[in-house]
């Protein structure tokens, strides 16, 4: 196998011996998904969780989110379900990288997650859940007074 | 301190109910200081719950998280009134905190 | 003709600033209290509150001792209920002196802290920044409270009645006062509703919520910082950080908004 595949091969199992010693938490080990957070639109933080269609729009999807946010630096969002759902996600359709938080759910944890996100402007937040391998969305308008992320 | 860590982790019909509040800049990467030099991005990347060493709930952040995170969680059959809570977190710049809570 | 007579209109007072009928009655406002509602549980505040009882604690400066003995005029260490009846008259220092100057006060006599340590430090940092966390425990323990400021002393009084004429005092480029923004009930700047201090109701509004988390910024703004933000504001020179001026000021608006209920630390946009 080529160098970088089995420098690859190294560091990943490198990784696994140092959680397994306790040397790093569990956290640590979990590797960030790079490729999702800077994907750039919402398809694009889809295709790179694995989506291979639009999620479908479903009310077994539950989205909370204020219709207006006083500051667009932070903006509360919560995300529920009914589904069974082994991962869900928060995206906000116009930010410079929609993806803003993502949540991994082992068995017990509840399909619930709430959170404070920067909006850029008023924009779609879009909550998504994975449950049986298939995406489901829920989408809601939020409109913000003053941009979150620089000014 | 250590930066600030305040978790309330309540149990209430075999559902417990977590919320973390942390201190974090959660810089975006986006502004510039006041000499027109961009302020690099640092954020907390991975957070973790554990119960007795096994890991109850992973959230993964991006910068577009806001400035002093707060997170809301439920754990059903996985953590009880008295089990020993703990919250981790790690940046992109690699430094760890971590705070325990014990169930009420 | 007084300067501080209540201001006919508001055109000639305000110009640049776009003043409008407050939000509260409309379903914009009821959007806005839902915002803010959802942002209520998890406060960051309470991590400033969290380094504040810790730094209460820790022995400091060139005496190394800790603050914990300080006297916020309920007993030396008595925090709970202690910033509900600041400002007030203090013997020991023969002042009225609000939470911030007799913090300053504490740590002077018992840390060996100048006061300039604090006067002299930028917002947010050094000894500003050990002030606002103490600032934020004091006040989470008055949290739910009624402001008890009767201001009877004959000191007390002096400091109210100068605080009232420095409320109403037009100055700076835009010939702004404070009564300019705040002696009108339901005025909004932007998307800000401006309570009517003159009043109790507004004046506990504005009292009982600062000092308070400001998510625009994430920064926590004691009452010393907003009263000095409000003079900016007006285009008017800084007041000194703990100086009369402040404490009247103080004192007028804690006196106005006296039996009111105490909610700090807030949370602001």
């Amino acid at each position: 196998m080529n160098l970088q595949r089995r420098k690859l091969m190294q560091m990943t199992a490198l990784v696994g011996l140092m959680a397994s010693a306790g040397l790093i938490t569990q956290a640590e080990a979990a590797t960030w998904d790079k490729a999702a957070f800077e994907a750039k639109s919402v398809d694009d933080v889809v295709k790179a969780l694995g989506g291979s269609t639009a999620p479908t729009v479903s009310d077994k999807v539950t989205l909370r989110a204020p219709d207006i946010a006083e500051n667009g630096a932070v903006v509360p969002v919560g995300v529920e379900s009914s589904l069974p759902a082994t991962q869900m996600a928060i995206l906000v359709e116009k930010n410079p990288s929609a993806l803003a938080a993502m949540f991994i759910l082992p068995e017990g944890a509840e399909p619930f997650a709430s959170t404070r996100v920067k909006m850029g402007k008023s924009s779609n937040v879009i909550a998504l859940v994975k449950s049986d391998g298939k995406w489901f969305m829920s989408a809601k308008e939020v409109k913000v007074t003053l941009g979150g992320c620089g000014g | 301190m250590a930066s600030p860590m305040r978790i309330r982790a309540t149990e209430s019909g075999g559902v417990v109910d977590v919320k973390v509040l942390m201190r974090h800049l959660m810089e975006t990467g986006l502004r510039k200081s006041s000499d027109g030099k961009p302020i690099p991005a640092w954020f907390i990347t991975i957070l973790d719950a554990k119960v007795q060493d096994k890991v109850v709930f992973t959230a993964e952040f991006g910068p577009a998280v806001s400035k002093d995170p707060f997170l809301n969680f439920k754990l059903k059959g996985t953590a009880k009134k008295g089990d020993t809570l703990v919250v981790s977190w790690v940046d992109n710049k690699g430094e760890t905190n971590s705070s325990t809570v014990e169930v009420k | 003709m007084k300067r501080y007579a209540i201001l006919g209109t508001f055109v000639v007072a305000l110009s640049g600033v776009m003043v409008a009928p407050a939000w509260a009655q409309t379903s914009a406002g009821e959007q806005l209290k839902a915002y803010r509602e959802a942002l209520a549980d998890g406060n960051p505040a309470e991590l400033y509150e969290m380094e504040g009882e810790e730094l209460w604690v820790k022995p400091m400066g060139p005496k190394k001792a800790s603050l914990d003995t300080c006297n916020l005029g309920l007993g030396p260490g008595v925090v709970k209920g202690a910033s509900a009846q600041l400002p007030r008259y203090f013997k020991d220092t023969n002042k009225v002196q609000d939470l911030e100057s007799r913090l300053m006060t504490c740590m002077l006599n018992i840390q060996g802290i100048p006061e300039s340590e604090t006067i002299d430090a930028p917002w947010g940092k050094g000894q500003k920044k050990v002030m606002a966390a103490v600032v934020a425990y004091v006040v989470t323990q008055s949290k739910g409270m009624k402001v008890d400021v009767p201001a009877n002393l004959p000191q007390e009084k002096k400091m109210v009645a100068l605080g009232e004429k420095l409320f109403y005092q037009q100055g700076g480029p835009m010939d702004f006062s404070c009564a300019s923004c705040h002696s009108v009930d339901n005025q909004r700047i932007r998307m800000q509703d401006l309570p009517n201090i003159t009043k109790a109701k507004g004046a506990q509004a504005g009292w009982g919520s600062w000092p308070a988390y400001r998510v625009g910024n994430g920064q926590f703004w004691t009452m010393q910082h907003r009263i000095n933000d409000c003079y900016r504001q007006q285009r008017m020179p800084f007041p000194i950080y703990g100086s009369d001026v402040t404490v009247a000021l103080s004192i007028y608006m804690a006196n106005k908004a006296n039996g009111g209920e105490i909610i700090t630390p807030g949370l602001k946009r």
